[in-house]
């Protein structure tokens, strides 16, 4: 007999034009009543507002201005707005989770205005896992998209127990998840550069 | 409802990361190992989006940006299902399209091709799955066109794809071709997958069956996302 799985669809680049697609406004139009971005958090959304900046730079370092990222996140009581999440603790409807941007075309930065998330609950038998976000990216000349995470620096006791940080080694590479807190135009603001290859190389996962 | 996780991903299917024909992935492709990681509620998870988010018009890319009359082009449809390799439907994922117009120039502030633009044509367009892991959408057959590889390099005419799944471990964007253009064995990106049988599942054949007669030819394209297995046994996810 033979398995009869499917293969799954091979992957593409999304090439220098994934603006029209998925972010309209930056490829230079308006197109959706109901456009996706990079604004996750409402007024009524509970948790601390922080923003999440950065460059995604290149094997020679410098920035690609020209990266979608998207993010997925746990709410501020560490649930996933997901029906596979069954954790205790508090839902929160009205924040999805999830934003999306480009890398600015003159500047290079990212960024998404959020809240903080919660720890979340790790594989069975392991302790929790530390706040992070869940990034996903992808771009021209980017084969395949790269998933990676980004941790809070200064939650360094909630780090050191991570089961996905422990993992990484050799250790220092593990820095290259951990956004550093600073306050940029009065908000908290944590950076997180990526990078894609050479010194510092981001560690990116196969999920 | 059982916790679920899914099936690694078979890398073979895909194009490396590092492909030097294609020039723009050797300043951008890691050089070291991916880590590999077993799911956790954070890959299993993923956004969910709803019909009404939508508008009507989404999914028709003759009418979502019309505004003096119809775009120029040969009207076509492309329809197909959303599955995950164990054959089951994905239904109520978003998949989101965009692609050139009929002379090969993208909407697009950075595209400078000297294919004009169709004031009639955005080039983007949007659909939920159905219950069946059914989505179409309407549009212009898009045009061949020129990109900096090598000098003489050409894009076959192709539609770009992103699909979420129920897991943000499933994302996925492709490219879908159509059956029997010459530029398709001749393209750098398409050959940035190994496997010749793994490039030909991103060719939709022409359907003529879906097709509306007197109106618009149909291409079929299915989708394969990850499948799941169920963690009966020990090793389990938590959530």
């Amino acid at each position: 007999m033979t398995l009869d799985y499917l293969p799954e669809t091979p992957s593409q680049t999304a090439g220098p034009y994934v603006h029209i697609g998925l972010i309209p406004h930056q490829a230079g139009f308006e197109m959706f009543e109901k456009p996706f971005g990079n604004v996750l958090a409402g007024p009524d959304t509970p948790g601390e507002r922080i923003r999440i900046q950065g460059r995604v730079l290149d094997g020679l370092g410098t920035p690609c201005r020209d990266i979608l990222l998207e993010t997925w996140q746990a709410n501020a009581a560490g649930r996933y707005n997901h029906p596979a999440d069954r954790q205790d603790g508090a839902q929160d409807p009205g924040f999805r989770g999830w934003g999306r941007t480009g890398t600015d075309f003159a500047t290079g930065l990212y960024s998404f205005e959020t809240i903080k998330p919660g720890p979340v609950v790790g594989r069975h038998g392991h302790k929790p896992m530390a706040p992070h976000v869940n990034i996903w990216l992808v771009a021209r000349g980017i084969n395949i998209g790269l998933s990676t995470r980004m941790y809070f620096a200064d939650e360094a006791a909630l780090n050191e127990q991570d089961p996905v940080l422990r993992m990484i080694d050799p250790a220092i590479r593990r820095e290259t998840l951990l956004a550093r807190r600073e306050q940029r135009d009065g908000t908290a603001t944590y950076v997180f550069d990526i990078r894609l290859q050479g010194e510092g190389e981001t560690v990116f996962f196969d999920v | 409802m059982t916790a679920y996780e899914f099936i690694q991903r078979d890398r073979g299917q895909h194009p490396p990361a590092l492909t030097p024909d294609y020039k723009t992935s050797v300043l951008r492709s890691p050089r070291l190992a991916l880590w590999s990681l077993q799911n956790s509620l954070s890959e299993v998870t993923g956004p969910v989006f709803g019909q009404d988010e939508l508008g009507p018009l989404d999914n028709d890319l003759i009418l979502n940006a019309a505004k003096t009359g119809e775009p120029i082009g040969e009207r076509t449809i492309v329809h197909g299902r959303v599955l995950d390799e164990n054959g089951r439907p994905v239904p109520g994922t978003l998949v989101e399209v965009w692609q050139a117009n009929a002379g090969g120039r993208y909407r697009h502030r950075n595209d400078t091709y000297l294919a004009p633009i169709d004031p009639n044509f955005g080039g983007c367009g949007r659909v939920v799955t159905d219950s069946e892991g059914r989505y179409a959408f309407r549009t212009v057959k898009p045009g061949a066109y020129p990109f900096r590889n090598h000098v003489n390099s050409w894009r076959p005419a192709h539609i770009h794809f992103s699909v979420f799944g129920s897991g943000f471990a499933q994302r996925l964007i492709t490219q879908m071709y159509f059956e029997g253009d010459p530029l398709i064995p001749r393209d750098t990106i398409i050959n940035t997958i190994p496997d010749p049988a793994a490039r030909q599942r991103l060719v939709a054949p022409l359907d003529l069956r879906a097709a509306v007669p007197l109106d618009s030819l149909a291409y079929r394209f299915d989708i394969v996302l990850r499948g799941t297995r169920a963690t009966v046994f020990e090793n389990k996810l938590q959530g």
